[in-house]
């Protein structure tokens, strides 16, 4: 039950994009057409999920025996980022096709804050590896749903004429600030509906 | 306290050696060799993926000429230089001797000289505005000026003037033809760089029906055509065109003769 619960909080309660407000340059950047945004949403994902499992290993094994807790930002970016070149390396050995769709996209969340973020998250937590891993899936799916909807409302905003001191960017973030209130009614009472 | 800065500096430098250690080894490990001559030919391409040649960006049209032989000089915005350039990478001898194009909207009317059937106040696209009886203007040939032509550019050449209508700044223009393809009244046609006149009309209806709608339309009466045989002029279906290849004698004779001043002098 406490998966579905965590799954739940970082997709809708805690979405990472619009509650937390972490990640929001690959938000902003990469959503102008759905196409990338898909790709840029599964990458988050991708890394979310596996910089979730080995924070952990390296936070459980290396930083709590040594009692040097206080080193976790650094050594946690220190091995995302690592760990993020060292995938590009074998999808593009691998597996050429997929890394035309997530290649590109891979370097440019080695260091964003969304990723380091549910690595400190999970620690403060104090997840499981297990629950670690649904955590950060689970932000990752978030932010997918976030950049897909904001893509959508980027293509239909094309079309409109917007008043020149808000075309672009501007109108993109009054666009997601207003995608965050209705986020808002997501709260931990959702969880207490749904799982009592 | 000194053991846990001996810890400290320890595993942070350790944890790093070791990363950097495993991913040089993964670098030489998993390195994927690519044919040196796409980077070449990639490098010889303009690199702005614009998408005339008819493949993905210019890095797929690289990949597509060496690995599966794909026709040398498909890049209107390389031209003839990294035509020759991508044809001495690969050791093939090239015949290309295609002129620079770029694109010019063919329509002088603006909301002075033309006639409007209707307010259009829809979505800023010309593709939608022309599902609406054929867009605002009463005459169905023009160009619309709501820039559809703008958003496809992938070089800005294009920009929308003050009185409803859309110009090309030919300097900038690379010729991928993506303005044309994407305009539905095909007001938006090639012509070469160094032309020097043009006929400023799209219109294939009758001298009568242009004459009430427009002020600077091509009537089609012929006497470009006529008077000046030497010049290139042709009309087909009540629109005067210019055949760039003629000799061009007396263009400028022509211009002066056309009653509505639809022959114009490219600056």
């Amino acid at each position: 039950m406490s998966y579905i619960a965590i799954f739940i909080t970082f997709v809708f309660i805690n979405n990472f994009i619009l509650t937390q407000f972490l990640g929001l340059c690959p938000f902003i950047g990469v959503s102008k057409n759905t196409e990338s945004a898909i790709g840029m949403g599964f990458a988050v994902t991708f890394v979310m999920a596996i910089a979730s499992i080995v924070t952990w290993m390296v936070n459980n094994f290396i930083l709590i025996p040594l009692e040097i807790q206080f080193l976790q930002t650094i050594t946690f970016i220190l091995v995302i980022a690592s760990l993020v070149q060292f995938v590009e390396m074998v999808v593009q050995k691998i597996s050429p096709q997929l890394y035309k769709a997530l290649g590109i996209f891979l370097p440019l969340i080695t260091t964003n804050c969304a990723v380091l973020g549910i690595a400190l998250i999970n620690v403060t937590k104090n997840y499981n590896a297990l629950e670690s891993f649904t955590a950060g899936s689970s932000a990752g799916l978030g932010f997918l749903l976030a950049i897909l909807l904001m893509s959508n409302i980027r293509e239909r905003l094309d079309l409109v004429k917007v008043p020149k001191p808000f075309q672009g960017v501007p109108i993109a973030f009054i666009s997601g600030g207003l995608m965050a209130l209705a986020f808002m009614a997501f709260d931990k009472a959702l969880l207490t509906n749904l799982l009592g | 306290m000194v053991s846990t800065i001996v810890y400290a500096f320890l595993s942070v430098s350790l944890l790093g050696a070791l990363l950097g250690m495993g991913l040089a080894f993964a670098a030489k490990k998993l390195a994927v060799k690519k044919d040196e001559r796409v980077i070449l030919v990639e490098e010889a391409l303009p690199g702005i993926n614009c998408g005339a040649c008819g493949f993905a960006g210019c890095a797929a049209y690289a990949e597509a000429i060496v690995s599966e032989g794909a026709e040398i000089g498909l890049c209107p915005p390389g031209g003839k230089e990294s035509a020759e350039k991508v044809s001495e990478i690969m050791g093939k001898v090239l015949n290309f001797s295609e002129k620079k194009m770029v694109a010019k909207v063919h329509c002088n009317g603006n909301r002075e000289r033309t006639q409007y059937d209707f307010m259009y106040k829809g979505v800023e696209d010309c593709n939608a505005a022309i599902l609406l009886h054929g867009g605002d203007k009463s005459c169905k040939y023009g160009c619309l000026g709501l820039g559809s032509c703008i958003q496809v550019c992938p070089v800005d050449a294009i920009s929308k003037t003050d009185d409803g209508r859309v110009e090309v700044d030919k300097d900038l223009c690379i010729g991928c033809k993506k303005c044309v393809d994407i305009c539905p009244t095909h007001v938006m046609k090639m012509i070469p760089y160094d032309a020097d006149y043009y006929v400023a009309c799209n219109s294939f209806d009758k001298g009568g029906t242009v004459r009430k709608i427009c002020t600077v339309g091509c009537i089609g009466c012929k006497i470009c055509e006529k008077k000046f045989p030497e010049s290139g002029f042709i009309v087909t279906n009540f629109l005067s065109s210019l055949d760039y290849d003629s000799k061009g004698v007396d263009r400028e004779g022509a211009a002066e003769a056309c009653p509505t001043n639809s022959i114009c002098k490219i600056l």
